[in-house]
């Protein structure tokens, strides 16, 4: 069963043009998915910190939602982003980037998601997503 | 405030050869007081969504922030640095696909600390956006002598 949620879970991801440029990954235990940004140099958003680009973290924090509710609603075409309030607390650093997305609300065409990321210490958060997704319907059985 | 559309326009193309920028093919078209515009080419290999075409949010979003950077510049090119405290974007509608978007942020208030700024992107029409983005920026480096608070 986790088998083939997390199969499903890398089709989804391997579909997604984006998700190739960022080099973005995800491991899944269970129901729990934390999404991988392994660095690499094009990340980069400010050499003189040195920093990934503050809208790369924000843009890996919306796939983490969007690959969260893959998994949560997997009979049903990507959600829509309808807003996303992103908060930077420090720089992320030139190493690898973690994050966890939490479905506080799944209604009926609305889903409220919560995104943590981090790269050493989970404790030491880099920056949070908040985000209104608008699900789609349901896909027509085969 | 200070506009210096010379020195301002040389810290916007030094911020526009950032790897990340680079990498996503981003085009800087100008810069007016307080304001920044910057191009998004349409690419096969940013697709968000392969079922329709469309172009990943998250692009959206680094354009966006990006933008919003450079217009701080365009406001007062004296502080050294900038950093996205938060951002807020609204999705008015799914971009077209295989069209290039266009941001332009304009940076409306300045403190000593924190630059307040709006943005939005858009295909051909900023009355008819894709999205529309509210950031706050922390300002790091020397504030200008004399500057009010």
């Amino acid at each position: 069963m986790s088998e083939g949620a997390a199969g499903r879970l890398q089709a989804v991801l391997d579909a997604i043009p984006y998700v190739r440029f960022l080099g973005m990954g995800a491991e899944l235990a269970g129901d729990e998915m934390t999404a991988i940004l392994p660095f690499k140099p094009s990340l980069v958003g400010n050499p003189m910190v040195p920093a990934l680009h503050g809208g790369a973290v924000g843009a890996f924090m919306e796939m983490t939602a969007l690959a969260q509710l893959s998994i949560v609603e997997p009979a049903r075409r990507q959600p829509k982003t309808i807003d996303v309030t992103i908060e930077y607390l420090r720089p992320a650093r030139e190493v690898t980037t973690y994050a966890r997305a939490d479905v506080r609300k799944l209604g009926r065409r609305i889903a409220n998601v919560h995104v943590e990321a981090w790269q050493e210490a989970r404790a030491s958060p880099v920056a949070f997503l908040r985000g209104h997704f608008l699900l789609s319907l349901p896909l027509q059985a085969d | 405030m200070v506009f210096d559309l010379k020195a301002a326009t040389a810290l916007a193309e030094r911020m526009m050869r950032t790897p990340q920028v680079v990498a996503l093919g981003f085009e800087f078209l100008g810069l007016e007081p307080s304001v920044a515009k910057v191009k998004a080419p349409y690419r096969a290999d940013l697709v968000g969504d392969p079922a329709t075409g469309v172009i990943a949010g998250g692009v959206v979003t680094t354009l966006l922030d990006h933008t919003c950077g450079l217009a701080i510049k365009a406001a007062d090119s004296a502080y050294a640095a900038s950093a996205t405290l938060d951002l807020r974007i609204d999705y008015m509608r799914p971009a077209q696909p295989r069209r290039d978007i266009l941001a332009r942020a304009h940076c409306y208030k300045l403190t000593h600390t924190i630059a307040f700024l709006r943005a939005v992107a858009y295909e051909v029409d900023p009355d008819d956006p894709v999205a529309t983005a509210q950031g706050v920026f922390v300002l790091s480096g020397a504030p200008p002598a004399g500057g009010s608070a």
